[in-house]
């Protein structure tokens, strides 16, 4: 019981991505499919974006640069040089990961808003450079030789398949994050978060710790990039570094919960499912995003803790069941 | 007598203001050394520079043997240097274990989480915040949030504690039981160096007193040297008969 008590932190945040990953099965829907997969690669970017944004305290406006940048090295690799998926995903994530370490050797110094516009500026910069980049395309991008989905079965097992891997990714991210939040790492992170100088006095090697979490939070969008890029055939620029995607992420992170585990998910849920609603209204499709900013605001000015943060503070139980 | 802490002609700048000028004393391990001065004579740059915060435009500190001078504070704090702060710097959506844990964790001997819960529940038992355990830092008042800059401090077990007006705004009683427990701390090996505008406290806590006045070391040495040094009756303490009451008192 104690144990089972113990781990519920995780266990929640797992079952709702087995249900989501059921999901399709069980209503035999392919529109259904097609939810379920943006449910779990919001999942996926916004449990990511809260290692930096949740228990580091820093704000990137421009996170999905690691999704796209991920997601061109990985689906140039897969289409050009005949790498397998397997390969690309992780080629993916580790490209990310080295950009997060050397942007953050460069620009984690800065702190509040001055780091938040570095990051904006980063993913303009990544996008002029891919833009102007012949080997990865230039502005019309890559397309993938159709061929290529028959060494995973054609194009419908693909799909199949990939939706099965980000259900994974999904649960990767979450491990990541759960693993993080309850380990000294973690710890020294949330210390950083709550007051930098004072977490560098007790002996808290900010400049590192605030690195290594920046190159984990970059991992996973940098495989999920490669895989979204695979489902869909292509890639081009625009698609790739879409900078309201990094405001969407935020909103998910915010509303859900920064800093917690549970958090990002329930937000990235809700977030899908609303906007799923607002971009089929008559009314709502043309101004979706206006409707993300006036939420944004709304957390902000009112629950800026996010829904489980409310929650952690009302009771004590609640602070033990949700991590 | 080892020598823990050498400070030599330390000198710091802030552009035109010149914040210490050659500030220059030698600590042996085990001592309570009182730093004292008028609002503003440089005795928190002075800490600031010890533990890695600014690094001095000239001088040298050395600690346990080793050249810090140009070091971070946090290669300072795992070297066994720990501090509180005036303006007290909880982490405030963390609880009040948390607090001590990142403490224990990070400083002097580098815990695992779980053998650091065990000191900081220890250490807050020490300075009377067992109860307050689980409670977020942020809700805390101003004495229980000294006391706990003072738990985060000692749950590093350090050699060197650096301590920032922690009687500041703490009532009679309190103030007492803050000064018996720094005595406490004294007797299990640890170092002291405090900052303190409460006369009474610091005369009779130190071993030793070094005076600071816009920057310039004015006077060092025992408690009884210090009170009748007329340059520090002129420049901070004022009334010759209230250095004279102080001693006497208790």
């Amino acid at each position: 019981m104690r144990n089972w008590q113990k781990y519920i932190g995780i266990i929640i945040p797992l079952l709702v991505v087995a249900g989501l990953m059921l999901y399709p099965t069980v209503t035999g829907k392919a529109a259904a499919r097609e939810t379920a997969f943006t449910i779990l690669k919001a999942i996926a970017l916004a449990s990511s974006l809260n290692i930096l944004l949740g228990y580091t305290g820093y704000v990137s406006f421009g996170h999905i640069v690691f999704f796209g940048f991920g997601g061109y090295v990985g689906f140039y690799l897969l289409s050009s040089q005949g790498a397998s998926l397997w390969i690309a995903i992780l080629a993916g994530g580790l490209s990310s990961g080295i950009l997060a370490f050397l942007l953050g050797k460069a620009i984690l110094r800065l702190r509040g808003a001055y780091f938040a516009l570095a990051t904006i500026g980063v993913n303009e910069a990544m996008k002029a450079f891919i833009n102007n980049f012949d080997l990865f395309g230039g502005p019309t991008g890559i397309t993938l030789n159709f061929k290529t989905y028959l060494a995973y079965g054609g194009a419908s097992k693909a799909l199949e398949m990939a939706f099965f891997i980000v259900g994974g990714l999904a649960c990767l991210a979450i491990i990541m994050s759960y693993v993080i939040r309850t380990s000294k790492f973690g710890l020294g992170l949330l210390a950083i978060r709550e007051n930098e100088d004072a977490a560098e006095v007790m002996g808290v090697i900010a400049p590192d710790a605030k690195t290594w979490a920046y190159v984990l939070s970059a991992i996973i969008p940098g495989m999920i990039g490669v895989l979204f890029f695979f489902k869909n055939g292509n890639v081009e620029p625009h698609d790739a570094f879409p900078l309201h995607a990094s405001i969407e992420l935020l909103v998910m992170v915010m509303l859900g919960g920064q800093g917690t585990v549970l958090g990002p998910i329930l937000g990235a849920f809700a977030y899908q499912g609303m906007r799923g609603y607002l971009v089929t209204s008559d009314f709502f499709k043309d101004i979706q995003l206006s409707v993300s900013g006036a939420l944004l605001l709304i957390i902000v000015l009112f629950i800026p803790a996010g829904a489980v943060g409310w929650l952690r503070k009302r009771s004590e139980l609640l602070r033990r069941v949700l991590a | 007598m080892t020598l823990l802490l050498q400070v030599q002609g330390v000198t710091k700048r802030f552009g035109g203001l010149q914040a210490l000028t050659q500030v220059t004393f030698d600590l042996p391990a085990g001592e309570i050394f009182g730093l004292i001065g008028p609002n503003g004579a440089g005795k928190t740059t002075l800490f600031n520079t010890i533990n890695g915060v600014y690094h001095p435009e000239e001088g040298r500190i050395v600690f346990q043997g080793k050249d810090v001078t140009k070091m971070k504070p946090y290669y300072l704090a795992k070297m066994g240097m720990a501090r509180t702060h005036q303006i007290v710097r909880p982490l405030n959506e963390l609880t009040v274990r948390e607090n001590v844990m990142v403490g224990a964790c990070f400083g002097h001997e580098n815990q695992h989480l779980a053998s650091a819960a065990k000191i900081a529940d220890e250490v807050l038992d020490f300075v009377k915040l067992s109860s307050r355990a689980d409670q977020l830092a942020g809700s805390l008042n101003v004495a229980q949030k000294k006391r706990l800059e003072m738990a985060r401090a000692l749950a590093s077990h350090p050699r060197l504690l650096l301590l920032d007006e922690v009687l500041a705004g703490l009532n009679p009683s309190e103030i007492d039981g803050m000064i018996q427990m720094i005595l406490d701390i004294r007797t299990q090996g640890v170092t002291i160096i405090m900052i303190e505008h409460l006369m009474k406290a610091v005369m009779n806590v130190s071993d030793r007193i070094l005076v600071l006045d816009y920057g310039e070391q004015i006077a060092e040495g025992n408690p009884k040297e210090i009170a009748s040094d007329p340059k520090v009756i002129e420049a901070y303490l004022g009334d010759p008969k209230l250095a004279e009451r102080l001693m006497e008192d208790d």
